[in-house]
């Protein structure tokens, strides 16, 4: 049997995304810039995707732009908006517990472009402590930006009290939200909670790798971060991933249909895997695994294993799960954001990622927990000594 | 400028006597194993004593002279620019031009060196060391002879062709791979054991490997990152025979019955035990390890001569007496170091104690080995059952 729970690092993609892709690639595959027929095709799909973007963020179709990625998107928001507004002032804010494409990023802007960054703790649950964003903003502050669910323990932040609390002190500071795990989840809707650049990224919702988007509103003044033939009003040069963009909008389109059956049923799995795997002595579930969680990310600590073996052990019978998290199991360590969290000792090497899709089944669910059932007493037996 | 050919120059083995024409022939085998790869045709012939590598089309000089370095024996390479002979005067001109275009700074000092292979060429070399210093020295009125110390040493070779080279770019040394039989390198993820190879390779024996992995406590990771050494170590040894066995049973057998200080010392003598079995089975002649005395708690001396204990064949340990920087010095010239330092655990450190024994009493040893008398046989055989066996080609 064969169980994709890694669903956090990437999915599988809807038969009708890769059917899209196909064409567009195979068959109508013109430049969107050309002057001929071929590229009008072409420019109709792009089209087609920000349409289907803009309705489901409840935005104007103008304030879409197609990037690489959720990484692209993330360094477009925070840089382009940091040198577009830096006369404003130099302060921005962000939390501890960002994907590294937004912690990177403002480690960029603090080291070569002389930004000052607050980075902002977060509770025991993985929330960011609003007490500290409220002391933190100042006449310098430009932009804040904080994601919507976090991508290691799905801890979902407090964004509307937060903005109420940005927006209160100062209406110009951009707010920017980093919803990659968040966009397919839960309905957003900028405009209506006062977030100003929001980043999406196609493959975390069933579509292809290697696209994004930002949602940039209309009044924000942002810079380009790369150069060239000016498309996409000269804030993304670079010609258009025709095929990414289509399968982005089809998958956006897909993954809001039946959207509340499906993460319900996400939310009902998730329930009961952890019943599930409160039954095993020593584990834990890290951060809030209430409604206010994300209903398809499980971050469990599985004292006295090594979460890499373990991960290999599930790998052997075929279950794909993460340790920790998968943007950063390039640089084995410590998960940064289990510490910040205060998560013991004895479970930062020791934790796992599941993560759930509309796919995932019951059937699966308890094939995962005999599979741990069986496997972790054997492996509490060897351990370092 | 363009060259037509290399002159290969090799030290060590020119004075092997009866056996020379061996060497040679598995030094020409090994260039052309080196060269195989590179863009260009090329001709590797043995001619009066020398080994030449003709350029019979377009080629990539720095490719070539990079694959050349990698050849073991070879103890310098001379780019040659090789001309007709269309008379004296003709290659006087040629000279002159070719000095022109390899030193523009001619406030330097030469020396002509001609030898004159063919014996029906009108002048001797005398003649042409005099007359052909005459005409660079009218060219260019800066240079001057130096007969005693030049900076740069002119050799021009009359044979059916005019060879003509000054440069010579230092080459790795050593022997001919092939030429000193093969032998089993216990080959780890580590910095040490692919250094420990090269070492051994560069004196001309042929390698073997082995590989232990214990799923799942490492990872495919690992195993690939080893795969990946083994291929950079074999553009200089040539193809790897890599045997990967699974020792996890083995392991975590000495873990249930065996003193959990002791772990990773009786797991190494099974190591060396199975890497026995498969040398001797495929004809090797020793066993490789990285291990340098003092290093960690498995490389003291009384862990050595633990380890070592169980051993027929000779053990090699060729940085035994290297510090750590000067391993990864090495480690970086053979550009395996990058691959070595990635981070994936292996099978001697995951279940380490916290402090294992560092003088261990190898009578103490073996009695604690007879505690798995029940099942090790069984388990060995299993093991080397297991094995997976993969030719590593550069």
């Amino acid at each position: 049997m064969e169980v994709y729970l890694d669903n956090s690092a990437t999915t599988k993609c809807y038969d009708s995304v890769g059917e899209t892709v196909r064409r567009v690639m195979c068959e109508d595959y013109g430049n969107p810039s050309s002057m001929h027929r071929k590229g009008v095709e072409a420019e109709k799909y792009i089209k087609q995707s920000k349409e289907t973007l803009a309705k489901l963020l409840r935005v104007q179709e103008k304030e879409i732009f197609f990037t690489s990625g959720g990484t692209e998107s993330d360094n477009l928001a925070l840089i382009g908006c940091a040198r577009a507004n830096h006369r404003a002032g130099k302060h921005l804010i962000t939390s501890s517990i960002e994907h590294p494409a937004i912690l990177n990023t403002m480690q960029y802007l603090e080291r070569e472009e002389g930004f000052r960054v607050t980075y902002l703790p977060v509770d025991k649950n993985g929330r960011i402590r609003l007490d500290v964003l409220r002391e933190s903003l100042c006449e310098e502050t430009i932009l804040v930006s904080i994601m919507y669910v976090n991508n290691e323990i799905g801890s979902v932040q407090p964004l509307s009290e937060a903005i109420r609390i940005v927006k209160g002190y100062n209406k110009n500071i951009l707010f920017h939200v980093d919803a990659v795990q968040g966009f397919g989840k839960y309905r957003i809707f900028p405009k209506r909670m006062g977030i100003d650049l929001l980043s999406i990224s196609g493959h975390k919702i069933h579509g292809p790798k290697g696209i994004g988007a930002l949602y940039v509103n209309e009044w924000v003044k942002i810079k380009p971060i790369v150069f060239g033939g000016e498309q996409q009003k000269n804030v993304r040069s670079g010609t258009e991933n025709v095929p990414g963009i289509a399968g982005l909008g089809v998958a956006s389109k897909e993954i809001y249909r039946n959207f509340e059956e499906k993460v319900a049923w996400m939310r009902e799995l998730k329930n009961y895997f952890i019943d599930g795997i409160m039954k095993i002595p020593d584990t834990v579930i890290h951060g809030l695994y209430d409604e206010s969680s994300a209903p398809h990310i499980i971050s469990v600590g599985i004292g006295g294993i090594r979460s890499e073996v373990l991960l290999h052990v599930l790998e052997e019978r075929g279950i794909y799960v993460s340790s920790g998290s998968a943007c950063s199991s390039n640089h084995p360590g410590i998960s940064s954001v289990l510490k910040s969290i205060g998560t013991r000792k004895e479970y930062l090497d020791a934790t796992l990622r599941f993560s759930l899709s509309e796919f995932t089944t019951k059937e699966e669910i308890d094939y995962t927990l005999d599979v741990l059932y069986n496997c972790i007493p054997m492996l509490r037996r060897y351990r370092r000594r | 400028m363009e060259f037509q050919a290399f002159l290969i120059k090799y030290g060590e083995i020119g004075i092997k006597g009866k056996n020379r024409y061996l060497f040679e022939d598995a030094l020409m085998r090994q260039i052309r194993f080196a060269l195989k790869d590179i863009d260009g045709a090329f001709r590797v012939h043995k001619s009066s004593g020398r080994v030449y590598v003709e350029c019979e089309s377009d080629y990539d000089y720095d490719e070539t002279v990079a694959g050349l370095k990698r050849v073991f024996g070879i103890v310098g390479i001379c780019p040659v620019v090789h001309v007709p002979d269309e008379g004296f005067e003709k290659l006087k001109e040629t000279v002159v031009s070719y000095m022109d275009s390899m030193y523009p700074d001619k406030n330097t000092t030469f020396k002509v060196e001609a030898r004159r292979g063919k014996k029906s060429y009108p002048k001797n070399s005398m003649e042409i060391n005099c007359e052909v210093g005459e005409a660079v020295l009218e060219a260019f009125p800066e240079i001057r002879v130096d007969v005693h110390k030049p900076e740069i040493m002119l050799h021009i070779e009359v044979r059916d062709e005019i060879y003509i080279y000054s440069e010579i770019i230092p080459g790795p040394g050593g022997m001919p791979v092939g030429t000193n039989g093969k032998a089993m390198l216990l080959l780890s993820g580590g910095i040490d054991s692919p250094v420990a190879g090269y070492m051994i390779a560069k004196r001309g024996v042929g390698l073997e490997a082995t590989y232990f992995h214990a799923p799942p406590y490492t990872s495919e990771r690992a195993k690939q990152k080893v795969i990946d050494l083994a291929k950079l170590v074999s553009k200089y040894s040539g193809p790897i025979t890599l045997n990967i066995v699974n020792f996890t049973d083995i392991q975590l057998y000495i873990y249930d019955q065996c003193p959990h200080d002791e772990l990773t010392i009786i797991m190494r003598r099974y190591m060396m035990k199975i890497a026995e079995h498969f040398a001797k089975e495929s004809g090797c002649l020793g066993l490789i390890t990285g291990e340098s005395i003092g290093q960690v708690a498995s490389q003291t001396m009384q862990s050595l001569a633990a380890t070592n204990d169980v051993c027929t064949l000779p053990v090699y340990r060729p940085v035994i007496g290297f510090d750590k920087q000067e391993i990864v010095e090495i480690a970086e010239k053979i550009d395996t170091y990058e691959t070595s330092i990635l981070p994936f655990e292996d099978c001697c450190t995951i279940f380490v104690a916290k402090h294992p024994v560092t003088k261990p009493n190898i009578n103490i040893i073996k009695r604690s080995e007879e505690n798995l008398a029940e099942k090790i046989d069984e388990l060995f055989d299993a093991a080397v059952r297991s094995v997976e066996r993969i030719t590593v080609n550069p």
